[in-house]
């Protein structure tokens, strides 16, 4: 953790967002999908839920590994200079029992509205051991972190 | 802006702060009216609690599952039920509920009215009370705060969702008001209508023994008379059968019967009359516009309840709701109701339905068989009607029960009640049982499948025995499948599919039900425990009558589907003069509660453009679950001959004659919403996958596609290449 403004950064586009653009591998072809997110403290993992029906959930069943997508774009120009994103790639994988309780007592913390989903035995809840953080602001200013394994 | 404001207060003056109900409550009390003493929670208190709890957003939720147009009004019932369940399982925050509660602390150990008062009722109240829920005889103030919560929930009822137009409900805008009033337990209480409804000439009293929450809820019959409004000369009066009165019991409000001396006597004397009306007139004057004032008369005193503007609004026929809000009904009302039915209603429809099945119509001459027709045709239009009357009504004995279920045991889920309906004796549930039966015979002896094969009816005497059995009280199911006499015996397809798979079982037993019921009953205090019985049983008689009523208006139909194919077969031969004129349909037609669909392939077939297909489509749990398979879709009653073991039901609306495939499919899809629709309704017997409400579903969904059905969620997802 080697750029404190970057940390920073990342932590706010954490808190502000509620959705975020989840990539996973279809047989090689990139698959974009929008997801409710809650992420831990530490910045260290993100959490989302999918139905077991849905495809993201069939491909990450054969490929754990993913990419996401945060961003605070607004629909206006000034999105150029003021829209910050960052891209968090890592593992997904489902934690049970007591890890599962947490993550999604954490989820919920973030979306009282998905009780009722999260609850159900047809939804899975992933979570994203992140390894590395792209941010990008201002257009091109570009920093990356990289979480120790 | 305060939380709760007395009428001293100017808030009192703000509609939009305390809502109607509290606004002209202060107007009476400041002009000198007899009020009892009153607080008003004001729609700060429910924001407050809204913002405070989230709750805003997964309100928003509950409703925006489906677009409003598309919705029937059994699920915005399905959908008030969800949202009261929020509130009902999301406190107070304690600072809220800390200040609430010392602003009431005056009403501390008295008994007292919680009533609604929401800003933007008085439009439709005045013309249909009891969009929102109000509670009498409310003790203790943690009562009186679950009551409030009730009160802010009621905004979202059903009823209220049912006119959200003319309300203006918006989440994220609307609030509710609350008044709490204390407890006058009149002996005598009525309404007065400043004009009546019918006949501008005249003013209308109203009154009965005891508190008028009997009156307002149709379960006690008030004294009636007519007062000219000019001249204030009573012109006529009513008198009931006047039985039992309603008056506080513990916590709640009970009927009693009333003494010979009361029973005998009206409650008012004609110069208390005189002094009502005088009441309603001197409101009239205070707010302009005649008034629609509730009233009660206390060791002397005449209080007013409450008091709304009369809108002359005359019956409009094209509107149906106030048919549906007469839908609700009391647990009394609906205890009379369901001795109505089991008592005498059924059994008439079974002995006329058993009358007309015994004629055989074969042997009747061709004027006979033309008479037959008309006969039965008129036949099933009055049972329908009487169905329409009494038998629909009932089924909110299923919604009473769920309601008290849930303030009970505040379960996670507000369906969970649905747990303790199951395993009711459904003749739908005994018909396929004795199909199983048969199945069993096939399975066991394969010279019996073999004879099925080639269409015959085995001569196995103990098939023989059973099948004629289940012909005697269910027919052959032809009538439903729209088969004639060119047709296979619709019964043998469906016993050798059947024995083509493994039986399949009820899916509670009844040491489970048991132990369901007592968990439940052992909930309420001792001396409540026998009303919570009443309850279940009243709840479980709703549940089972709903299915069973509709099988017996199935006999009814196959009498007429009888007669009807002796006619067609009579005229493909040869012209009869008798039979002319009788629009005899062509196969298939009499069981006429499956809507024939219009195949939409648009979404498949654009030549040359993109192709759009459907992935995935939400709708309503209704039966806990997932399953998958291949989907059949019903679009007509003849496709039920088609389906196969394994399938995914997918049909428009199925009434409970056609459930007989139920055991066989996987899962079951349903164009019509809600949890209490047939399909869904036999699906939980036998633990089956099931989802409601996904319009277009019969024509976005297409035979053969394969389906998953997840039926926690409501989520069918449709499998697509690549």
């Amino acid at each position: 953790m080697n750029n404190p403004a970057a940390i920073r950064a990342i932590a706010d586009l954490f808190a502000r967002q509620t959705l975020a653009v989840l990539a996973t591998d279809m047989g090689g072809h990139p698959y974009a999908s929008l997801v409710a997110f809650a992420a831990t403290a530490d910045l260290r993992r993100v959490v989302f839920a999918t139905i077991r029906t849905t495809r993201k959930f069939a491909n990450l069943e054969l490929n754990s590994r993913v990419s996401l997508l945060v961003d605070n774009r607004s629909n206006t120009p000034a999105d150029f200079q003021e829209a910050a994103a960052v891209t968090v790639m890592g593992q997904a994988a489902e934690p049970e029992g007591a890890e599962r309780e947490r993550f999604a007592a954490l989820y919920l913390s973030r979306h009282p509205y998905l009780e009722e989903f999260i609850a159900s035995p047809t939804c899975a809840l992933f979570v994203i051991e992140v390894e590395r953080c792209v941010l990008v602001s201002r257009f091109q200013n570009v920093a990356e972190i990289t979480f120790p394994p | 802006m305060k939380l709760v404001v007395t009428f001293a207060d100017e808030e009192t003056r703000d509609r939009d702060a305390v809502g109607g109900k509290g606004c002209a409550l202060a107007t009476l009390a400041a002009a000198g009216f007899t009020v009892p003493r009153t607080l008003c929670v004001t729609t700060e208190a429910y924001r407050r609690y809204l913002a405070a709890t989230g709750l805003g957003e997964r309100i928003a939720m509950a409703l925006g599952r489906k677009d409003f147009a598309d919705m029937r009004w059994e699920e915005f019932w399905d959908a008030a039920l969800r949202i009261r369940n929020l509130f009902l399982n999301t406190p107070l925050p304690s600072n809220l509920r800390e200040e609430l509660a010392g602003e009431l602390a005056p009403f501390a150990g008295m008994s007292v009215a919680v009533r609604s008062s929401a800003p933007a009722e008085d439009a439709v109240e005045a013309s249909f009370a009891g969009l929102f829920e109000s509670f009498v005889n409310v003790q203790g103030i943690e009562t009186i705060l679950d009551h409030i919560r009730l009160v802010w929930a009621s905004l979202w009822s059903d009823r209220a969702l049912l006119y959200r137009q003319e309300l203006g409900l918006r989440v994220g805008e609307s609030a509710m008001g609350v008044v709490v009033q204390e407890l006058v337990a009149g002996e005598r209480s009525g309404v007065v209508f400043g004009v009546s409804p019918d006949n501008p000439s005249l003013a209308v009293v109203e009154a009965v023994w005891g508190l008028n929450q009997g009156l307002v809820d149709g379960t006690v019959e008030p004294d009636r008379w007519a007062v000219a409004r000019e001249s204030g000369a009573i012109l006529t009066h009513f008198t009931p059968q006047r039985e039992a009165c309603l008056s506080p019991a513990g916590g709640r409000v009970a009927l009693i019967p009333l003494p010979t001396e009361r029973a005998d006597a009206p409650p008012l004397a004609e110069r208390e009359v005189e002094t009502v009306f005088a009441l309603v007139r001197a409101g009239e004057e205070l707010f302009g516009i005649p008034q629609d004032m509730e009233w009660t008369i206390h060791g002397g005193t005449l209080y007013t309840l409450q008091s709304r503007p009369v809108t002359s609004t005359g019956p409009d026929s094209d509107d149906l709701r106030p048919w549906y809000l007469s839908l609700h009904r009391s647990f009394d009302n609906l205890g009379a109701l369901r001795r109505h039915i089991e008592e005498e209603l059924l059994p008439a429809m079974e002995a006329e339905a058993a009358q007309l099945a015994a004629v055989d119509t074969a042997k009747l001459s061709d004027g006979e068989l033309a008479d037959a027709i008309r006969d039965r045709r008129e036949a099933r239009r009055c049972w329908e009607d009487a169905y329409r009357r009494d038998c629909i009504p009932m089924a909110h004995g299923i919604r009473l029960f769920g309601q008290v279920y849930n303030d009970l045991l505040r379960p996670d889920t507000p369906f969970a009640f649905m747990d303790l309906l199951v395993g009711t004796e459904m003749s739908a549930v005994e018909r396929n049982r004795m199909l199983e039966d048969l199945a069993d015979l096939v399975r066991q002896q394969p010279e019996l499948r073999e004879q099925l094969r080639h269409g015959i009816f085995p001569d196995d005497p103990e098939f023989g025995e059973q099948l004629a059995a289940f012909t005697a009280r269910f027919g052959d199911l032809g009538w439903i499948t729209g088969t004639t006499a060119d047709d296979a015996p619709p019964l043998a397809g469906l016993i050798m599919e059947l024995a083509s798979r493994p039986p399949r079982p009820v899916a509670v037993s009844a040491g489970e039900l048991t132990e369901r019921i007592a968990a439940f009953l052992s909930r309420f205090p001792p001396e409540e425990r026998r009303f919570g019985e009443n309850l279940l049983e009243l709840g479980r008689a709703a549940y089972r009558l709903r299915d069973n009523d509709n099988i017996i208006l199935g006999r009814i139909d196959a009498t007429l589907h009888a007669a009807i194919e002796e006619a067609r077969q009579r005229i493909s031969g040869r012209w009869s003069p008798d039979l002319e004129g009788l629009d005899i349909p062509g196969p298939g037609r009499i069981a006429k509660r499956v809507q024939p669909i219009r195949p939409n392939d648009a979404e498949h077939a654009a030549v040359g453009g993109p192709r759009v297909r459907v992935r995935q489509l939400v709708g309503q749990p209704a039966g806990r679950g997932i399953a998958g398979g291949p989907a059949r879709v019903i679009g007509h009653p003849e496709d039920l001959r088609s389906f196969r073991a394994g399938e995914v039901l997918i049909c428009d609306a199925v009434d409970p004659n056609m459930t007989f495939v139920v055991p066989l499919a996987a899962a079951i899809i349903e164009r019509r919403g809600g949890m209490l629709i047939h399909g869904a309704i036999i699906a939980r017997e036998y633990g089956i996958p099931c989802v409601t409400g996904i319009p277009g579903a019969v024509e976005r969904i297409r035979t053969g596609d394969a389906v998953t059905v997840d039926g926690y969620l409501g989520i069918v997802t449709v499998a697509t290449e690549g």
